[in-house]
């Protein structure tokens, strides 16, 4: 997109009504018939179109095995979008989107698919003005993505120098399975599209969120004073899921807890939540910040005390009867597939010497929550000192991703009446609008975004191989000495493990 | 929860609602301002419709006062609404008669939030001076409705004349869609020197002088304003380049084509939107209105102006003899029926505001 805002006499750095507007543009899907796709990519293109933000011409190839032609791919996504757009479906606005909806049918290896696809998108820039302007949504299995992209190159539909317009690529976690398995895929990648061409989602981590955490971090006086070794005497990151694996035992095994969430998503908050103030939000200031803080990160000695490895069991869960791990369709019985990690790593800088940072993910755990909790050491307290029980006292700031995004601050106060006994309290801040997994404005953000060509918040490949060189050891570790992951109960926060993790350190978890 | 307060005072009903929170649990998530609707009688719900949907992008309590007669006597009733009634806040309906039928700080100064911005909306007439009167003084942001007033172009002359940092418009509001698509045009484009604007609508309204005066101080070319009956709201806007015309045409309420010089034609999913997204739009920015400022004041005393009607008959050259000429119009023609369901304006003739008024036609 030619960069001319600074001499369009429309644009004013004051007005801030004028949002930008991305390039007329096409958008090509893999993965039509995929979940994600169904539930949430193609409502939410529809939603954006609902609130005027989709570029003009905007048009949506579908690529796929089904035998359809457009007007039943029309069928298919009209039917998805009246099932799950959040905003009112409107007869005009459907069947203008409908106009811009193709369907290429193939299968990924198909050259003759791709030659089909490439003539989609040449009639859609001679007729309805899309002018070369291409994003590809990878919506499709890692494995898949090397044949997809060499393909793309082959019919000379990824990015060449004499191409008119861009060429973006969208690929969503896992980002490869260990340090070398993301290398390979990168340069899979990166050898069609350009680095900054290249858009890596996670669609745990909103960037509503993402902007959550900064501004409170560095739009406030009052807490960044408190944020360092000083005064925080640990920090707790947790994913939970109250739910299984339920069909997606072809994904998860072999895969796991650590790899699921703790490589990308705990570790992106992880970095939020620790590094320095970048210089401004943009992409390269940011990623700055992040990658110099996960850099710092340093390992414990021994990697099998400070970590912990468990399987839910089946049993009663908040009053139904679930299924285990093991009994879950297509899970081998002798899997030792993490469906619970817990670790401690420290960050080796002058803000964080000697805090550690606790990361547990799992499913099957008592409620879905995701927050980070930043909690204080305890103020040595001469005036209450015949409190209760000695657990007062010890201040935190919780951020909560999701559900209810927000903020919770707990603190003591007395108890009212005569003694001065004290209590913790906690003072609860929720932002009005959540925008977080299951909101479906994450993704509408999030394809915007991309059709903006705007990538700051999503992260580069130099950081996906940072969170990889500290996951690795972990997971070397445990598959040199053959941990078996520790059975839990379904509902319960984790195995016992992971208690004792903390317990050595002389904490303990927090309840979400 | 409805409670309904008959013959009250602030102060109790400052004492209701933290009784109620401590009776009923009825906690509410932070707060981040105070809106304060000043409406007519029988033209309140929906405005406090609106403010209850802006409030879950902007959690705030919402006070609205309702005027009724002056000359009953004094006394104010009111109704709180907490909970699942009142979307993402909680509102308070003040009905106040009598000396209470003008609203002032010191009948709502219990109620605001403390240290939280207050901002003040007439969703219909407004006051000699918004930013003089009473509640005006004490609120960050004033928001006016030029389009729904009785007389339109007097209030934006009014406003044209009073504004003050912190002042904005709906009429202004309505037009974001279209700012934001023209801007993005002219990204496409690249540098083209504009030669004439021409904006079509059902008939000169607020939004589109508006837009008109913006396109045409930003542009530096002279804007022409064309007045056509059988049309909806604001429906084309054309800028003539030196390359040819680029036109952004939306004849329906959702879609809009995009034409240009050598180029396919491109449609644009541009949905009218409803009072409920214009207000939420509105209290996405605490701040003053740089922009509109200026487009209001030098912007509307400055511009290079025409307006005429479709079959040409009437033409006027500035913009003061656009502004009476309209008014003229407004009240000569007959009344048109209001096509907006649940339209809060009165009844009105104009094809001044005609459809466009109800929702963002403009």
């Amino acid at each position: 997109m030619p960069d001319t805002s600074h001499q369009n006499p429309l644009r004013d750095p004051n007005d801030r009504r004028l949002t930008r507007v991305a390039a007329p543009s096409a958008l090509v899907l893999f993965g039509v018939t995929g979940d994600l796709a169904k539930k949430k990519l193609l409502p939410a293109m529809y939603d954006l179109a609902n609130r005027s933000l989709l570029p003009p011409a905007f048009s949506l190839v579908g690529f796929g095995r089904r035998d359809w032609d457009d007007a039943q791919f029309a069928e298919y996504v009209k039917e998805n979008v009246t099932q799950h757009a959040r905003t009112p479906y409107n007869e005009d606005l459907w069947n203008q989107f409908a106009s811009g909806l193709r369907f290429v049918h193939g299968e990924f290896d198909d050259d003759d698919a791709y030659d089909r696809l490439a003539q989609t998108l040449d009639e859609l820039d001679r007729d309805r003005g899309t002018r070369g302007n291409h994003a590809f949504y990878l919506s499709i299995p890692p494995k898949a993505f090397e044949v997809v992209c060499q393909q793309l190159a082959d019919h000379d539909l990824a990015d060449s120098e004499d191409c008119t317009g861009w060429r973006r690529v969208v690929i969503e976690k896992p980002f490869g399975h260990d340090l070398e398995s993301a290398r390979e895929l990168n340069a899979i990648v990166e050898r069609v599209f350009r680095a900054d061409s290249v858009f890596r989602i996670d669609h745990y981590l909103g960037k509503e969120t993402v902007q959550n955490i900064l501004a409170l971090r560095f739009a406030n006086q009052m807490f960044e004073p408190l944020w360092n070794a000083r005064y925080v005497d640990h920090v707790q990151i947790t994913m939970a899921e109250e739910i299984g694996i339920g069909s997606r035992a072809g994904y998860y095994d072999g895969v796991g807890a650590a790899r699921d969430v703790i490589q990308n998503h705990l570790l992106q908050l992880l970095a939020l939540t620790a590094m320095e103030e970048p210089a401004s939000f943009s992409a390269h200031h940011l990623r700055r910040e992040k990658a110099k803080v996960l850099e710092s990160v340093v390992l414990p000695e021994d990697l099998g005390e400070h970590s912990a490895l468990g399987q839910y069991t089946s049993g009663l869960q908040g009053g139904e009867f679930v299924k285990g791990f093991h009994e879950e369709s297509d899970i081998p019985a002798d899997s030792r597939t993490e469906t619970f990690a817990a670790l401690r790593v420290d960050i080796n800088n002058r803000r964080w010497a000697g805090v550690p940072f606790y990361l547990r993910a799992g499913k099957r755990l008592g409620r879905r929550v995701t927050e980070i909790a930043v909690a204080f050491k305890k103020s040595p307290n001469l005036l209450f000192r015949d409190t209760d029980h000695g657990e007062f006292g010890q201040n935190a700031i919780v951020i909560r991703i999701q559900p209810d995004e927000g903020v919770t601050i707990r603190f003591g106060s007395k108890v009212p009446g005569t003694q001065s006994e004290i209590r913790d309290v906690t003072m609860d801040f929720g932002y009005g609008h959540a925008f977080t997994e299951s909101s479906p404005e994450a993704y509408e953000r999030l394809i915007f975004d991309v059709l903006l060509g705007e990538p700051p918040l999503f992260p580069d490949h130099s950081e996906v191989e940072q969170s990889w060189k500290i996951l690795d050891p972990f997971e070397q570790y445990w598959a040199e000495h053959r941990i078996v992951p520790e059975p839990y109960e379904p509902g319960s926060w984790g195995p016992a493990a992971a208690h004792e993790l903390m317990a050595r350190d002389g904490r303990v978890w927090r309840r979400p | 929860m409805i409670v309904d307060m008959e013959n009250t005072t602030a102060a109790r009903i400052e004492k209701k609602l933290n009784q109620l929170r401590d009776e009923n649990g009825v906690v509410t998530l932070g707060r981040v301002l105070t809106l304060v609707i000043l409406a007519r009688a029988g033209h309140s719900e929906m405005a406090v419709e609106a403010a209850n949907y802006a409030s879950h992008e902007h959690p705030c309590r919402i006070i609205v006062h309702v005027a009724h007669s002056a000359t009953d006597e004094t006394r104010l009733d009111a109704q709180l609404r907490m909970g699942g009634d009142a979307g993402a806040s909680e509102v308070i309906l003040l009905h106040g008669y009598g000396d209470l039928a003008e609203p002032t700080e010191t009948l709502v100064s219990a109620l605001l939030l403390p240290d939280a911005p207050i901002v003040a909306w007439w969703p219909h007439d407004f006051p000699e001076n918004p930013s003089g009167s009473s509640i005006g003084r004490i609120a960050h942001r004033r928001i006016t409705d030029s389009a729904r007033a009785d007389d339109p172009f007097a209030s934006l002359a009014q406003l044209s004349r009073q504004y003050t940092p912190g002042d904005t418009d709906l009429a202004w509001t309505r037009v974001t869609n279209w700012r934001v698509q023209l801007a993005a045009v002219l990204d496409q484009v690249g540098p083209v020197a504009v030669r004439e604007i021409v904006l079509e609508g059902a008939a000169v309204a607020p939004s589109m002088l508006l837009l008109g005066v913006w396109l045409s101080s930003k542009l530096d070319a002279p804007a022409t304003i064309v007045g056509d009956e059988s049309r909806r709201a604001l429906d084309r806007v054309a800028l003539v380049t030196d390359d040819g015309v680029v036109e952004l045409d939306r004849p329906g309420r959702t879609v809009a084509v995009l034409t240009q010089p050598g180029q396919p034609e491109q449609q644009i999913a541009m949905p009218v939107r409803d009072l409920n997204a214009c207000l939420a739009e509105e209290l996405r920015r605490l701040d003053a209105d740089e922009v509109y400022g200026e487009v209001i004041t030098n912007g509307l005393a400055s511009a290079r102006i025409t307006t005429r009607s479709a079959d040409g008959t009437e033409v006027t050259t500035s913009l003061d003899e656009a502004l009476s000429a309209a008014g003229d119009r407004a009240q000569d023609s007959p009344a048109v029926p209001d096509e907006e369901p649940g339209a809060m304006r009165r009844a009105q003739p104009g094809c001044v505001v005609g459809s466009g008024a109800g929702e963002d036609g403009a």
